[in-house]
């Protein structure tokens, strides 16, 4: 029998005409299909009001800086945020795989952690300690409400980025760990050169899927009124009478999220290939 | 410590839930020797080995390597093994690092050597198992052949004065088992002492100074390969044989 054309195999399994002709169909079809949206919504009744109040270029052109200064600060939490999960996280996953009876208080307390944290608004958590904490009072304890809405991030992310790790940590099969302590490794050092750099490597898309939550959810601190995009958007947004400002903090998160949920896309991809070609996982 | 090598285990009982798998196994191998444990699927070959690593914690019995008690309480298990080497029918290669990083691992982290000593010996034991041109490869790289003897030399890397086999060449494609078996009888020349579970019964019978069949959870029969292998004295050796000439294995 003959070997089967690879280009007619792909043709059958995308169920296209070649990839030029493909990629021209994908652009008419997506042309085709906003310029619909666009007329039904510019020739709604109510689409002058909607476009003055939400559209408004000159109140546009006024708030972008402002909010784009404003967006730093949320980046900013992001970021700082993003460094403190990663490794109190991972702390947590591996508190709670500790083995024996002896460490049976610490797995306790790695499961109620999660367990809380998962289940609690963060933007209750955020109130909570953005207004209990700094009126506690106590000398050096901070007032900075930023700071306190930090915490409140990293300790509710840091309860679902836990369980990402944990999952990567069982993932990795037992006889690796028996490999490492028949070469005389310590069940730490097992951990620290053998499990966790393939669990962590095998978790990298579910983490960055949390951090593309986290990126937004870094607006629920403006609730303690610190000034980040989505508060400068409400503060022009009052002052105007017009929610462009609004849009204008929309779009800085997203041009932040959407490559990361391209990237992500993409290691996963890469991932699933590279099984594929492997055969092993 | 390490007036008499070898290996002694007495009366060692190892059971799983509600299953006894082994039920009181005495065996004894003087330094140097080789001895090859034969038995069916699931008589408890690879447990025997995982227990004498100290993978697996025993129920009872005590087991003597290098002429210290390692099942002694407060001894500690991590220097215990990295005086015994054990190589796993899966290989267990680690697939985040290259072969050289597999091989320095436990002289760097277990015996703490700086890297670049670590390194040299590993180059020069992965050379000597023809293996020179693979040192910067993943294992996923490898053939199942070629995966093996790295894992060997891992193995032999915290330098062991006893390695533990467990049919290590399962797992391989027929036309593979070969280069395997040949550096194994390599070791066998240097005098390395060395238990072997095996379903090679024509590599048992040259390489192993003697062969244990492992039946019903205890060693039911020893001797000479030649003994065991021609003149079998239990009935039950005699019919796991038959069914090993059966299958065409022998
Ligand atoms: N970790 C384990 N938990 C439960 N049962 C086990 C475990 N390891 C081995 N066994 C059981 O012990 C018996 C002996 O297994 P094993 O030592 O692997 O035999 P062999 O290597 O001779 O094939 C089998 O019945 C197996 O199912
Ligand atoms: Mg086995």
């Amino acid at each position: 029998m003959a070997a089967p054309d690879p280009g007619r195999r792909s043709r059958i399994l995308q169920g296209g005409f070649g990839p030029l002709t493909n990629m021209s169909i994908a652009l008419v079809s997506t042309f085709v299909f906003l310029l619909v949206v666009v007329l039904l919504i510019v020739n709604a009744p109510g689409w002058e009001t909607v476009k003055q109040s939400f559209f408004n270029v000159g109140e546009g052109r006024d708030t972008f800086p402002l909010v784009a200064r404003a967006f730093l600060l949320n980046v900013k939490m992001f970021l700082i945020a993003e460094a403190l999960i990663l490794v109190f996280a991972l702390v947590i996953a591996v508190m709670r795989g500790l083995p024996g009876p002896v460490f049976f208080p610490l797995r306790a307390l790695a499961i109620a952690y999660t367990d809380f944290f998962r289940g609690v608004p963060t933007i209750l958590v955020i109130y909570v300690l953005g207004f209990g904490a700094p009126g506690l009072n106590l000398t050096g304890v901070p007032t900075n409400p930023v700071v306190w809405g930090v915490v409140g991030l990293v300790l509710v992310y840091s309860a679902y980025v836990s369980e990402v790790y944990r999952a990567g940590i069982e993932s990795i099969h037992p006889s690796q760990e028996a490999a490492a302590r028949s070469l005389g490794l310590s069940r730490a050092q097992a951990l620290r050169f053998v499990i966790l750099p393939q669990a962590v490597r095998r978790v990298i898309p579910p983490l960055l899927n949390d951090f593309i939550g986290l990126q937004k959810d870094t607006a629920l601190v403006s609730v303690l009124g610190s000034v980040d995009a989505l508060q400068q958007a409400n503060i022009n947004s009052a002052a105007d009478f017009n929610y462009t400002p609004y849009l204008i903090a929309a779009f800085f998160f997203v041009i932040i999220t959407i490559p990361l949920a391209r990237f992500t896309d993409w290691l996963i991809a890469r991932e699933r290939r590279r099984r594929q070609a492997g055969g092993v996982a | 410590m390490s007036a008499q090598g070898g290996l002694v285990v007495e009366g060692l009982h190892k059971s799983f839930g509600r299953s006894d798998v082994l039920r009181g196994i005495d065996l004894s191998v003087a330094e140097h020797e080789v001895v090859c444990l034969i038995g069916a699927s699931g008589s408890g070959k690879s447990t025997l080995l995982r227990c004498v690593n100290l993978l697996e914690p025993i129920d009872a019995g005590r087991i003597v390597v290098n002429g210290e008690e390692i099942t002694a309480p407060g001894v500690d298990v991590n220097r215990v093994r990295r005086g015994i080497g054990i190589v796993f029918q899966a290989f267990n290669l680690f697939p985040h690092m290259s072969v050289l990083d597999n091989v320095t691992l436990g002289p760097r982290r277990a015996l703490g050597l700086p890297r670049a000593e670590a390194e040299a010996e590993a180059r020069d034991l992965l050379t000597r198992f023809g293996l020179a041109e693979k040192v910067d490869d993943y294992p996923d790289r490898l053939s199942g052949g070629q995966q093996q003897r790295v894992a060997i030399v891992r193995a032999l890397a915290t330098r062991p004065r006893l390695m533990l086999l467990d049919e290590i060449t399962s797992a391989l494609d027929p036309e593979l088992v070969a280069e395997v078996l040949e550096v194994v009888r390599g070791l066998a020349r240097e005098g390395m002492t060395m238990v072997i579970a095996t379903h090679e019964m024509g590599f048992a019978r040259d390489i192993a100074n003697r062969v244990c069949f492992l039946d019903g959870g205890v060693i039911l029969e020893q001797g000479p390969p030649e003994q065991i292998f021609t003149a079998p004295r239990e009935d039950r050796t005699q019919q796991f044989l038959a069914r090993i000439i059966a299958a065409g294995r022998m």
